[in-house]
């Protein structure tokens, strides 16, 4: 005997089916992301994924109603890690999309072969200029920002709104540090400063002290870190009894929610620039902030915040293709398109070099609540990576560097 | 000015490298053996001591010595042991081994750097010959000198110390004259791993603590060993003082150049005299 509502399931199933068929057989969107598990990149590895998996958790794994089937590959922090990994996430695993890395060195190992087998990259964090500005890969488009682009308008607000003259920049040796260091000067010298000595750190250096003492006397440091060395720097530079003597001005990282919470009152009163802040104001980041705090127990920063709006910018550019992730041409063209108005950091839009065009707040730390927290207290808006300048000479001048734009 | 601080400088970051390689060279000395996990130890100490700095900061640096002494102790009785006067599998075991204690590290302290406070007795700076400087570093330097004067005295002056002076020299002989250098091994091998420690610990405050420590201290320690002689304190101390001097002022005077300086003397003394400043010709 078939009772009553046995029939009506039956019928109910036999009606779904062909629906059904038809999502099994396109199966899950695949996504695969690079992090880091190991090693001394492994915190933002870790904020990065973190941001990522309550992105998906939010939205109970599906995009565009469909299916998510989310995999993880860690690099390692190496670069040749990073490509083999990469190549076995598209050969082995047959990704849509990957998404990452942490480090710009990791990207720039991946990018040629991404792009020689047409796999749309979304990366949420690497800053490095050219990927978005001479060495274009139709596949590539980040979320994060350039390396310079907050740095630009931090240059202007010191000369000007803080009337710092005379400043001397410290920075970690490598391209993000020289990219945000020439961004920094470029727009500080045009609204009036000086840079009176530019210090360059190795990455993996051990004491600041040596650094510490060439500072001088300027009326500001201009400090360019990423990960654990702002941490030291800060730091020592509290130890050698500079703090009260010259502030700080810290780029983005160098202050970041990720690290943030473990420094103390040698990170009170740093002003910063960065497209972020866990201290906005907004439905979008309160509620940001207040889930990823109850998985990780401190505020987001640049490496989760990044991996959130990487599932912001996949879900807007699904929605408007029907899910239709397979077909990679018009996947890839909606995703060059993608222009989010709730994200947690605020409105933002991809430019035509698939960097975003965002607000550039300018952050001081504060303690508030018994944490230390960026406060903003200067908000840019639609900031592009090329600042004021004309995007079409700002490409035909070399990348920024150590030297450039200018020797000092 | 430039140069006080600068020389200060080199004495405390020479402090460091000191505690750190004098454990390294003894251990090499007696036992022929690089322990390449050595710079993982004294991370270790680094994190254990920011565990423990709920009990005080005298307290926090002898808990991370004392663990890592019995930590290394352990080592040597379960690995190294095993691994005797097999050249290539100690630098793979003992290499292994700090790519474990440097995962276990991550797995408990997590990957964010810890900031470990200095006592507050040795917070603020202090002015010496018109230069200010941190108080803590000043510390360090005088902790450093008393640890070199209680090894000296060790060596030089104990049966302990004689018996590992004769074992350096002429293991086999040591062995033959009824000195027990299996248990001299453990000893030593722990005594290296607690200063590691300690160094680690006492590092804290100064470089805090985060995954890489071990990778950024280790090449350094080596460095020491191979300037100052391996197996020689005297030869620790000065290649200690060394590394600190052309570490600091390479930064100060020629900062395109750090790196190049800082290996630029090893290649000259291996050149010109492999057993390094303070080594006796080895056999």
């Amino acid at each position: 005997m078939i009772s009553r509502r046995q029939l009506v399931a039956g019928a109910g199933a036999v009606l779904a089916l062909p629906s059904a068929r038809a999502i099994a057989q396109a199966g899950p969107i695949r996504i695969g992301m690079l992090t880091v598990k190991s090693g001394a990149l492994a915190a933002g590895g870790r904020q990065m994924e973190d941001g990522f998996r309550l992105f998906l958790s939010e939205r109970a794994n599906r995009i565009a109603g469909r299916e998510v089937a989310f995999m993880v590959a860690d690099t390692g922090g190496q670069p040749a890690l990073a490509k083999t990994r990469a190549q076995e996430l598209v050969q082995r695993a047959g990704v849509h999309v990957v998404v990452g890395p942490v480090a710009a060195f990791e990207a720039l190992a991946i990018n040629d072969y991404l792009q020689e087998a047409g796999v749309p990259f979304l990366c949420a964090s690497a800053a490095a200029e050219d990927l978005t500005q001479r060495r274009i890969n139709p596949w590539f488009v980040r979320t994060s920002s350039t390396s310079a682009q907050p740095c630009h308008p931090l240059g202007e607000y010191v000369a000007r709104d803080l009337g710092y003259k005379r400043v001397v920049t410290i920075a970690d040796d490598f391209a993000f540090g020289q990219e945000q260091t020439a961004g920094f000067q470029r727009a500080f010298v045009a609204s009036g400063g000086t840079v009176v000595r530019k210090l360059w750190s190795p990455l993996n250096v051990a004491d600041y002290g040596s650094y510490i003492a060439q500072i001088g006397e300027p009326d500001a440091v201009f400090a360019a870190f990423a990960g654990a060395n702002g941490l030291r720097f800060l730091r020592q530079y509290a130890e050698y009894g500079l703090k009260q003597k010259i502030p700080i001005i810290g780029a983005m990282t160098t202050v970041d929610e990720g690290v943030l919470h473990s420094m103390g009152d040698e990170a009170l009163g740093i002003v910063s620039a960065g497209w972020y802040s866990a201290a906005l104001p907004g439905d979008a980041n309160r509620r940001f902030v207040t889930e990823l705090r109850k998985e990780t127990g401190v505020d987001p920063g640049f490496y989760s915040a990044g991996a959130y709006s990487a599932g912001l910018a996949l879900e807007n550019a699904l929605q408007n293709i029907d899910g239709k992730v397979e077909d990679k041409q018009a996947f890839m063209a909606a995703l060059r398109k993608v222009e989010i108005a709730d994200d947690p950091r605020g409105p933002w839009r991809l430019d035509s070099y698939g960097n975003p065009i965002q607000n550039i707040y300018i952050r001081k730390t504060e303690r508030k609540g018994g944490r230390l927290v960026n406060t903003v207290v200067k908000t840019y808006e639609n900031v592009s990576q090329f600042w004021t300048y004309n995007a079409e000479a700002f490409l035909s001048a070399p990348v920024y560097s150590r030297n450039d734009p200018t020797k000092l | 000015m430039f140069w006080i601080n600068g020389l200060l400088n080199s004495l405390a970051f020479g402090a460091i490298l000191f505690l750190l390689a004098v454990g390294f060279s003894l251990i090499f000395g007696l036992m022929r053996v690089a322990n390449l996990a050595h710079g993982a130890i004294f991370m270790l100490g680094g994190y254990i001591a920011t565990s423990m700095i709920g009990f005080g900061f005298l307290a926090a640096v002898l808990a991370a010595a004392l663990a890592c002494a019995a930590f290394g102790g352990l080592v040597e009785r379960s690995l190294i042991r095993r691994l005797a006067g097999r050249e290539l599998a100690q630098v793979l075991g003992t290499l292994g081994l700090a790519f474990i204690i440097a995962d276990q590290c991550l797995l408990v302290w997590s990957g964010d750097p810890i900031a470990q406070p200095a006592p507050a007795l040795l917070r603020g700076t202090v002015e010496v010959a018109g230069v200010v400087f941190p108080a803590y570093r000043l510390a360090l330097i005088a902790i450093a000198a008393i640890a070199l004067a209680a090894i000296w005295l060790l060596v030089e002056r104990t049966t302990l110390g004689a018996r590992i002076r004769a074992a350096v020299d002429d293991r086999e002989m040591a062995r033959a004259m009824g000195i027990p250098v299996s248990r001299l091994f453990t000893t030593v091998f722990c005594l290296g791993a607690g200063l590691a420690g300690m160094g680690g610990a006492l590092a804290a405050p100064v470089m805090s603590v985060y995954p890489g420590l071990d990778a950024e201290m280790l090449p350094l320690a080596l460095l020491v060993v191979i300037l100052g002689g391996i197996g020689s304190l005297s030869g620790a101390f000065v290649g200690s003082l060394l590394i600190g001097l052309i570490y600091t002022f390479g930064q100060m005077l020629l900062p395109d150049l750090a790196y190049v300086i800082l290996f630029l003397p090893m290649v000259v003394v291996l050149a010109a005299r492999p057993q390094g400043l303070f080594g006796r010709h080895m056999a």
